[in-house]
């Protein structure tokens, strides 16, 4: 194993517990860690945007491997969203700011127009033609019976979204049932992503644990890189603990 | 001697009539004959309805050797020529047992699988065994043409039009003054309660609009809130955080609470750098996030829009810093997070309740009572839907199927 796979695994674990750092309180590691993230993230985004977005999708449909100035070969109607990117930057006047506002108008109705029919095909139209099956008794008692409460279910949740209605008596008594109803699907949902992210927390120990049998394995050098690591961590937490009693007795004191 | 010699010969004779019958043996079975599977029957083709003309939709009957006969189809082969001669081009494999098979390309001609409009196509399937094929015969030509109208979705465009009669008639009636009731939802009578706390502490409001684009309803349902919390934050001297993860959005937001600086009478107090880009990564912008929750404390935390895997990391962390919480988004699976780690939640659609609700504008509070009587017919549909598809009367239950 080569040392400089080794070296990016040790920055990895030391990141993964610099991150980890923040389950105690917020501290300088963390904010390094953080602040790495961030910045990488945010500098990557600006690549990915760049290549995935402005080059295929303007310049090379505007210039199809033709010089600058030449437009006419390519699509040219690109320009007219080109045009609208470039007045965002009109932010930065004060006195033109207001220029920047066209492209947030025409981004905002073209989304909202489009999200319309979507939200109405996907989330009423299908959901309801899904919902009103019969009960299916001849596959077993369980699945007819399953059938029904789920009709029932839906039919109780509407009520629990109604707002023009006091939810009092009767109404109030159904849309009761729809929360409880809404409360047992999000626990169900609740544990199925808490088994989620218990793997994703496996997964980096096991990263943990892999880089030091990869110290150890190594010899020499690594394994001095592991025991140097670990007497870090150890004299962290003894100075924490220190900070920790002393805060403590100038409390007392106090 | 000569009995040795009569041995060896009838041991070679032997041998020799041995080696014969397996090299007979061998030519009869280089000769076996390979007998095909019956061919698919009865193929047709025909433009693919209600579609923007990229592509042609198959059927055809099964061969007799898949699913019975000798039941040795392994797959069916479906093939695509310009001329009926051919050259046939492989388009797709399909598993046995399909009967129907639809050939989808792209409009954009310099793509691999472009799929011109109005252009003569020949088909035939192709039977596949493990040792041989049978072709159906060709059909064609047959040629996609685009439709300007989707009938097959039809029971949406209903939807729509229904819900706009609704809302316009409820609106005009709210711009009438008419007095239209909305229940109260505790988060939302929190929220004034929590700019007023933060303000009693001197610290700061937090309003995450979460990791939505500016298309989405969640968003620009946070959008209308932000405009309240912003103009009561104006008005009460507070100081507001709002980090976006989608620079839009950010530019949306700057929009929205210089708008509400300048209506509360306090644009000199508006600062732009107070709503700011973190990044477009969902768990930087997370760890940026959780950072100004510790550091800068706020009294108040609102999240607000389109939620994904980050909402537990930052409600966990909103709680531990002491903060009061609301939260609300349509995001079903995140919902559960929001109500174990935060004060108050908005479930659903409570999010858009909470946006006409604050807001109490005629268009949001007449369009959110057209949202009720959209539920009450989407109830009363369960409802007759549920016994007829008991009944077995299925005519009403296909109104609401939504084709492609």
């Amino acid at each position: 194993m080569s040392w400089e796979t080794f070296l990016w695994t040790t920055a990895s674990v030391a990141l993964t517990l610099f991150t980890f750092s923040f389950l105690y309180r917020d501290n300088p590691f963390y904010k390094f860690s953080e602040s790495l993230f961030v910045g990488i993230s945010a500098g990557y985004f600006v690549i990915i945007l760049w290549y995935t977005g402005l080059v295929p999708t303007l310049f090379d449909r505007i210039w199809v491997g033709q010089p600058w100035w030449q437009i006419w070969g390519g699509k040219w109607w690109y320009l007219i969203p080109g045009i609208l990117g470039l007045m965002m930057w009109f932010r930065f006047s004060k006195k033109k700011s207001w220029i920047s506002r066209y492209p947030i108008a025409f981004y905002l109705g073209i989304a909202t127009g489009a999200a319309i029919p979507l939200e109405m095909q996907n989330r009423v139209n299908r959901q309801l033609a899904d919902t009103l099956v019969a009960p299916n008794f001849s596959a077993g008692w369980v699945a007819g019976i399953s059938d029904v409460i789920i009709i029932l279910g839906v039919v109780c949740g509407l009520f629990y979204f109604f707002f023009s209605v006091a939810h009092k008596g009767t109404f109030g008594g159904v849309a009761k049932a729809g929360i409880y109803i809404l409360m047992i699907g999000f626990g169900a949902s609740f544990g199925y992503t808490v088994m989620g992210r218990i793997s994703l927390f496996i997964e980096r120990v096991q990263s943990i644990r892999d880089w030091v049998e990869m110290g150890f394995e190594g010899g020499g050098g690594m394994t001095a890189v592991v025991w140097i690591s670990v007497l870090i961590v150890l004299l962290l937490i003894m100075m924490e603990i220190m900070r920790h009693m002393r805060n403590k007795a100038t409390e007392e004191a106090a | 001697m000569k009995i040795k010699i009569i041995a060896l010969m009838a041991m070679l004779l032997l041998l020799a009539s041995v080696g014969w019958g397996q090299e007979e043996a061998a030519i009869d079975s280089t000769v076996q004959e390979v007998i095909p599977p019956g061919p698919p029957l009865n193929l047709k083709a025909f433009d693919k309805p209600y579609d923007n003309g990229h592509a042609i939709d198959l059927t055809w009957d099964l061969s007799v050797d898949d699913g019975a006969g000798r039941n040795n189809i392994i797959e069916y082969r479906l093939m695509r020529a310009d001329s009926p001669e051919g050259p046939f081009v492989e388009r797709k494999k399909l598993e046995m047992g399909k009967t129907e098979a639809e050939d989808k390309g792209v409009k954009e001609p310099d793509d691999p699988n472009y799929f011109p409009r109005e252009h003569d196509f020949y088909y035939k399937v192709v039977a596949v065994t493990a040792d041989a094929e049978a072709e159906s015969e060709v059909v064609g030509p047959v040629r996609g043409i685009g439709q300007w109208y989707n009938a097959g979705k039809n029971p949406v465009a209903v939807a729509v039009v229904l819900f706009t009669v609704f809302t316009i008639y409820f609106i005009f009636k709210a711009k009438k003054g008419a007095e239209l009731y909305i229940r109260p939802l505790a988060g939302i009578d929190a929220v004034d309660e929590a700019i007023g706390r933060a303000t009693e502490m001197g610290k700061p409001i937090l309003y995450v609009l979460g990791l939505g684009t500016a298309a989405d309803i969640a968003t620009i349902a946070s959008f209308t809130i932000l405009s309240r919390v912003a103009q009561k934050v104006a008005e009460y001297q507070t100081s507001l955080i709002v980090p976006c993860y989608d620079p839009i959005v950010m530019t949306i937001a700057q929009e929205t609470v210089k708008a509400s600086y300048y209506s509360a009478g306090r644009p000199d107090a508006y600062n732009q750098d107070s709503v700011f880009f973190v990044t477009n990564q969902q768990f930087a912008y997370v760890g940026g996030v959780n950072g100004i929750m510790l550091r800068d404390r706020p009294a108040t935390n609102f999240y607000l829009g389109k939620f994904y895997a980050e909402s537990l990391i930052m409600a966990e962390t909103g709680a531990v810093a002491g903060s009061i919480q609301i939260a609300g988004t349509d995001e079903v699976t995140q919902i559960p997070f929001f109500v174990v780690a935060c004060d108050y939640t908005l479930i659903g659609e409570e999010l858009y309740a909470a946006s006409a609700y604050l807001g109490r504008e005629p268009v949001l509070l007449g369009t959110l009572k057209a949202q009720d009587y959209a539920k009450a017919l989407v109830i009363i549909c369960c409802i007759i839907g549920f016994i007829a598809a008991s009944f077995g009367w299925t005519w009403f239950v296909e109104q609401f199927h939504v084709g492609n």
